[in-house]
């Protein structure tokens, strides 16, 4: 069956617009309709100006980030029939600059991705091995960060990140966390200054909202405030053994 | 940024977590005034007893009460995301906090209780 609702997207081009402002389409869909796809159809038939970002449309890549009615969803696995017939307010993922309607500027987090060294910095194989091997337990202490792949929805629901845009932010700690975490990493003394700074995890005060709408269950917020535990640790380690050599 | 914490229930519960301790910290300077005037003796400690009775003391009580349990509520729901990765479900880690908090509050209940009628003469 085919019913119409209503779809408020945020247009902005910053070029021209001198503010944001929201335009209305009816638009028809079918049960099985996602946000994402009314978009599609927005852009299909309606208004082909309208610029929003998208790839794998089942959850995996991230790209389809929006706010859906306030809160940081992805548009692929957020239905359309759930808001019927309300109205669904589509705007472009909260504390980010606009590149062009929905679609945001990350350059923000990608430098803080950089900074945190998210890959593995090789440790040395044990004598007479020529690669690190790891037991299934040593794997399941990073797996679950691991899965973080960047949709950015936490930084949306960050109010920490929103007032001061220094914080380094739910998913970069995340992957801090997750790469410290691998038995065959060596980078953690590379990765600690990070952490321990004001804007590393001391910018977080444990508003939790990341972790409800990590759509990968990621829990972003544990590995933050694991860090906390972390970051005090390293600075008691500092304090009373000054001169000691880092252990990675 | 202004106003963010009245765009989404969870922020304002987040709000309400953070101010409650207000209320904690009033309770705890309540006890310790008690404290002192315990140690300034007998009549001064009756007057704190008695202030403890009057209406504005007894609305503050009557406020702090669901403040501080919702306080405590709130700090068991976060300690999962505090404490090292455990096997245990997060469930049951806030479920083992609210119920050690609440089995040791009604021991000291019980105690208070029981002392009380030991030391009545």
């Amino acid at each position: 069956m085919t019913r119409t609702i209503r779809i408020e997207c945020l247009r902005y081009h910053p070029e021209t617009d001198a503010e944001p402002r929201l335009q209305a389409y009816e638009v028809p869909f079918t049960d099985d309709m996602s946000v994402l796809q009314g978009l599609q159809y927005i852009k299909d038939h309606l208004d082909g100006s309208l610029t929003f970002r998208w790839s794998c449309r089942m959850a995996i890549c991230g790209s389809c980030g929006q706010m859906v009615n306030g809160v940081p969803r992805l548009g692929c696995e957020t239905f359309l029939r759930e808001f019927w017939p309300g109205t669904v307010r589509v705007e472009p993922l909260e504390h980010f600059p606009i590149v062009r309607d929905l679609a945001i500027d990350q350059s923000d987090f990608l430098a803080k991705l950089e900074s945190v060294k998210p890959y593995l910095v090789q440790k040395a194989p044990p004598a007479g091995e020529n690669t690190n091997l790891q037991a299934p337990e040593e794997m399941q202490a990073y797996y679950r960060y691991s899965k973080c792949i960047n949709y950015l929805l936490c930084y949306a629901a960050c109010p920490q990140y929103g007032l001061n845009p220094a914080f380094t932010g739910p998913a970069a700690l995340t992957l801090l966390h997750r790469y410290n975490a691998d038995s065959r990493d060596a980078g953690r003394a590379q990765r600690m200054p990070v952490v321990n700074q004001e804007d590393g995890v001391w910018g977080c005060t444990l508003v939790g909202y990341c972790s409800e709408v990590c759509p990968k269950d990621v829990d972003p917020a544990r590995a933050v405030n694991q860090n906390k535990v972390n970051s005090t640790l390293d600075y008691f380690k500092h304090f009373l053994f000054p001169r000691a050599k880092e252990k990675s | 940024m202004a106003g963010w914490w009245k765009r989404h229930p969870y922020y304002l519960w987040y709000m309400l977590r953070e101010a409650s301790c207000v209320f904690i910290t009033a309770y705890a300077l309540i006890l310790l005034w008690g404290l002192r005037r315990l140690a300034q003796g007998e009549g001064p400690f009756e007057d704190w007893l008695e202030s403890l009775g009057t209406p504005g003391s007894l609305a503050f009580h009557a406020l702090a009460l669901p403040v501080v349990l919702y306080h405590a509520w709130t700090w068991f729901k976060v300690m999962p995301k505090t404490l090292p990765d455990t096997r245990l479900p997060a469930a049951a880690i806030v479920a083992g906090g609210v119920a050690a908090s609440a089995a040791c509050s009604a021991a000291l209940l019980v105690a208070v209780w029981w002392f009380g009628l030991w030391s009545v003469p």
